[in-house]
């Protein structure tokens, strides 16, 4: 309304208008330069030049105020699509706010105190309101869209509740511009499956990002349709973004995939070629699959050297009377094999025959060692003992073998028993690839084994594992863990040695477990060997335990109400957030 | 009363924080784990057991229903004001069914809340019995007539330095830098003329504040010539008028209007602060005369002011206004309920009314710098790297102010909006439209406040 864009009334000396003449603009000029230097106009020079112009620039001033009209409305932004899912109940809204209130960068000091972690809860929260399919407030999408643009890993859930009016904004501020580039797979701003024509122009013409993630929306809706949508254009697409798009078939693989993936062997960029591999060798019956079970399968067999293993050097463990695996490593990466994805060169420090040996094991379908190994179910060729120090490749490439191919047999025999008193399994592997080996199991299993780690060897190797197990925890699995932060407690060491197992808890924990809990809130009296003042932080991290618990029961219990007992009805539309 | 089943959102709780890290601090405690004895009574009090770093938990109070705002009464040593006990108790109240069950105020709170009740009876009491305080009006006459005396010799002697400045042109002004303003603005601290004195520590950052600085350089003078002249004439002027130059030069007023009785919606609350003051405005709309009145409420540097008040809520209150023409600033005299929701959202106008509007306010306060608004069906709408209210049926808008445009709050009312119309509460002036509270279209919807 000022300046520029207000339209003030010119010219016109209105009634009462100042002795001077002159306008706004010969009165500014006349103060900028002075009245000695510039008299106003019609105004006579001398003593009483200042107060002159003052006068005028007064009455000027008010009358410019009061003249003020409004401006011409520029062009409106096509407003946002309308959101059908129903609004968050009251309370639900109301719990939104307070812990988008409890925003980073909080100066909590060390020590964590007795009151929740806020800000750790929204991602559940996020994930429950989403479960549940309510709308987001719109007042709440900016500090919504800001503690996404924060936290990456907010940013799938936090788009997903906040819906098609946090892309519209997102589009009007550069801030969020991140919204628009990681729309996650379902997301609204792709087309719908209705409109061909909409997907084949975003995919001719849209930005490389756009083109992902709407390759990727299709494919997660539709397989078939992406893949023979990326084939339109395959052969013109540069080699980064052939790597990409190949990627994005890593969701939903299926058989119909392998003659595309075949040709894509052929490609001109390695990354390329090793990529469309490594996917056909998660296709089971895929002949590449047939062409690695073949090569893989020659180089391992079973020794049935009864009683006769008398040569020193290949006795596998002294075993006497048992058989064993032996291997021979390739002695060549042919061409076929290259082909096939094999890479030829070795890193430093590796032999290249292992090297060779741990791909094609690793590519190789985990069903066809059964019929190589003498009908030998996985656990039974995984306690096979192995010749010449074998056992950790072998073992090592099986594991990668069953992650990639998502076997769960394979995952469970090479993991062993939980309680098994080494570090490792029979496999002897890292907690790194045991948490990936559970990933495989059904979240049962999964949260079973883990229970039954941390019974036999506590909690100082379990964070890892922890993580990959499914929230709320399983029963057993939450009983494990309050059991062993029971027993470390007893044990006179500080919390803060299981604050991220602690952490863990307050936000996986299952909200049912809080009673049971109720026991460990009370400062114990201090033994002779615990560490001073111990007991009073423990109960102090089991009070925020038991609170974060509540609080997410409350949160959990507030989605769950439908809200239509307020809307009165399924419409939803214009009622209260 | 009946207000047990009417609680108060979190951001309305969160508004009475005094601070950013008061609010992350009371978020925190708003959950049942550290509580314990939780309770509400129907007269509007809350009270609690926290379980804070000692071992004795602090008893927190407060009382919701005072006629003067909220009332807060902790053990803790915090010098915060509300601490953030009070806050988060408000917050376990306002947040989860159950938490605060209607009990029995325990023996420690009705001890504080008996002795707040006599306090009060005492001063109704005192208040009734005596209505002028002033030992000597002899004296008090005295002292008014001298303290004219030393603004009149104040404003003559900012004319003059007006004139010196108009007569060597403001370009100089630019030289001069801010040190010959502070001086001239502690002359007028000494002169007994805030008003003045606050105006001319303004003209200071003028020159420094962009392109065009000259031509509001020249009004803010101009304007501040008006005033120096109006009071030096103050005797030739209408009674208003004369009121409201006494106002704007600073001489303090007394809410002797006739008080309104109505039921007030909060329309608005935000703080400005400088060094020394935090300033607390609160805008107030009677939903039965249509009137608009503004609180103000005063805090040391960094303490919240203590009224506070939910906006989006709405109470029964009698208000006075302070002397002056079109005066809007007002005080409470005396609430008679405490905030509730209420579906009520106060008449709005177009933008052009909304222009009008405030040129004709300028015919009682020439000083005025914006009126409060409330703008009907506007949509945000962004125009060359600022944003302005159109109206949603005609092709006009107002621009909003530079220092709205860059506020935070922007961006939740473009997001209520999402291109549909709202309906926006403001203040409307010479610099633009700087919204306060908007209201989503549709016959429900909550105030969201964007200050």
């Amino acid at each position: 309304m000022n300046g520029s864009t207000a339209s003030a009334p010119e010219g016109t000396p209105s009634v009462g208008a100042p002795v001077v003449g002159g306008t706004w603009e010969e009165l500014v000029t006349s103060a900028l330069l002075g009245t000695d230097r510039r008299t106003p106009p019609g105004c006579p020079p001398g003593g009483q030049a200042p107060v002159v112009l003052l006068d005028a620039a007064a009455v000027e001033t008010v009358r410019r105020r009061a003249g003020l009209r409004p401006a011409r409305a520029a062009g409106r932004p096509e407003p946002a699509a309308a959101d059908p899912r129903p609004p968050l109940p009251p309370a639900a809204a109301r719990r939104l706010a307070m812990l988008l209130a409890d925003r980073p960068g909080t100066p909590g000091g060390g020590r964590r105190g007795t009151a929740p972690d806020l800000m750790e809860l929204l991602p559940q929260w996020l994930a429950a309101a989403n479960t549940h399919g309510f709308a987001a407030p719109p007042q709440t999408l900016p500090a919504l869209l800001d503690a996404a643009r924060g936290r990456t890993d907010l940013r799938p859930a936090a788009l997903e509740f906040a819906g098609p009016r946090a892309l519209w904004l997102a589009r009007l501020n550069t801030d969020w511009r991140f919204a628009l580039r990681s729309t996650p797979g379902g997301g609204t701003a792709v087309p719908g499956a209705d409109e061909p024509e909409r997907i084949q122009r975003l995919w001719q013409e849209g930005l490389f990002a756009e083109r992902v993630s709407l390759l990727a929306a299709i494919r997660a809706r539709e397989p078939a349709a992406a893949r023979e949508l990326l084939e339109t254009t395959w052969p013109t697409e540069r080699a980064e973004d052939r790597l990409m798009f190949l990627d994005s078939l890593r969701t939903g693989l299926c058989a119909e995939d392998e003659p595309f993936l075949e040709r894509a062997l052929a490609d001109r960029s390695r990354n390329v070629r090793a990529t469309a591999a490594e996917l056909l060798s998660a296709l089971p019956d895929s002949a590449l699959a047939a062409r690695m079970a073949v090569r893989a399968g020659a180089c391992v067999a079973v020794d049935h050297m009864t009683g006769t293993g008398g040569d020193g050097d290949s006795g596998a463990g002294g075993t006497k009377d048992g058989p064993a695996l032996v291997v021979e490593a390739p002695h060549e990466c042919d061409a076929g094999m290259e082909r096939d994805g094999v890479v030829a060169k070795a890193p430093v420090g590796r032999g290249e025959r292992s090297w060779w040996l741990g791909q094609l094991v690793e590519a190789a379908p985990l069903g066809s060692w059964s019929a190589r190994l003498g009908g030998r179910t996985p656990e039974e060729v995984v306690a096979l003992p192995v010749a010449d120090d074998w056992q950790g490749e072998l073992h090592a490439a099986w594991c990668r073998a069953a992650v990639r191919q998502r076997n769960a047999d394979w995952s469970r025999a090479l993991l062993g028993a939980p309680s098994t008193p080494e570090a490792g399994g029979p496999g002897a592997v890292s907690l790194a690839e045991r948490a990936k080996l559970l990933a495989t199991l059904d979240s049962a299993e999964r949260a079973e084994w883990v229970a039954g780690f941390i019974g036999t060897h506590g909690l100082s190797e379990a964070f890892q594992l922890l993580g990959v197990c499914a929230v709320p925890w399983a029963p057993p699995l939450g009983r494990a863990v309050v059991d062993a932060l029971n027993i470390a407690r007893d044990a006179g060491s500080y919390p803060w040695s299981f604050s991220g197992v602690m952490g863990l808890a307050e936000r996986c924990l299952d909200p049912a477990e809080a009673g049971r809990l109720d026991g460990l809130l009370a400062v114990p009296d201090e033994g002779e060997d615990a560490s001073p003042g111990a007991g009073s932080y423990w109960a102090e991290a089991f009070q925020r335990l038991v609170g974060t618990l509540r609080l997410r029961a409350a949160m959990a219990e507030e989605l769950a109400t439908d809200g239509t007992d307020e809307t009165g009805g399924t419409g939803g539309r214009g009622t209260a957030a | 009363m009946t207000q047990q089943g009417v609680r108060w959102t979190a951001d309305q709780v969160l508004a009475l924080a005094p601070d950013v890290s008061s609010r992350k601090a009371g978020s925190k405690l708003g959950a049942a784990g550290p509580w314990s004895e939780a309770g509400s009574s129907d007269e509007g009090t809350v009270w609690g057991l926290c379980k804070g770093s000692g071992s004795k938990p602090y008893q927190t109070v407060v009382d919701i229903a005072d006629a003067t705002g909220p009332a807060y009464k902790c053990s803790c040593p915090s010098r915060k004001f509300p601490c953030k006990h009070a806050l988060g108790l408000l917050l376990l109240w306002a947040g989860e069914d159950g938490a605060v069950p209607r009990g029995e105020a325990p023996g420690w709170a009705e001890e504080w809340l008996a002795g707040r009740r006599k306090r009060a009876e005492e001063k109704r009491a005192a208040a009734d019995g005596s209505p002028s305080p002033s030992a000597d009006p002899e004296a008090a006459r005295h002292r008014a007539e001298r303290r004219a005396e030393r603004i009149t010799a104040g404003a003559t002697e900012l004319e003059q330095r007006l004139t010196d400045l108009l007569r060597g042109g403001l370009a100089t002004a630019e030289q001069a830098g801010y040190g010959m303003w502070e001086e001239t603005a502690a002359r007028m601290v000494d002169a007994q003329a805030p008003g003045l004195a606050s105006r001319v520590r303004e003209l200071g950052a003028i020159p420094a504040s962009g392109p065009g600085w000259p031509v509001r350089l020249l009004e803010e003078c101009a304007l501040l010539h008006l005033l120096d002249q109006g009071w030096l004439r103050r005797d030739e002027l209408p009674e208003g008028l004369a009121a409201t130059v006494r106002s704007r030069i600073g001489l303090p007023g007394s809410a002797d209007g006739p008080p309104v009785r109505d039921h007030w919606l909060v329309l608005a609350q935000y703080e400005t602060a400088d060094a020394r003051l935090t300033t607390r405005r609160i805008w107030l709309h009677g939903t039965e005369s249509g009137r608009t009145a503004l609180l103000l409420s005063y805090g040391a540097a960094g303490r919240a002011p203590e009224l506070s008040l939910p906006v989006g809520l709405a109470f029964e209150a009698e208000v006075a206004a302070y002397p002056g023409a079109g005066q809007l600033r007002s005080a409470l005299v005396e609430r008679f309920t405490p905030p509730a929701p209420t579906d009520v959202r106060p008449t709005g106008t177009t933008t052009t009314r909304a222009a009008e509007r405030y040129g004709k306010a300028l015919l009682d306060d020439p000083w005025l710098t914006s009126v409060p608004t409330t703008l009907d069906r506007v949509i945000p709408v962004p125009a060359g790297g600022s944003w302005q209210l159109a109206d949603a049926d005609t092709d006009s808008a107002l621009p909003l102010a530079p220092s709205a445009a860059a506020h935070p709050g922007l961006w939740r009312l473009v997001a209520l909006s999402g291109g549909a119309p709202v309906k926006v509460f403001g203040e409307c002036g010479h610099r633009g439209f700087t919204p306060l509270t908007a209201w989503p279209e549709g016959p429900t919807g909550q105030a969201v406040p964007l200050c």
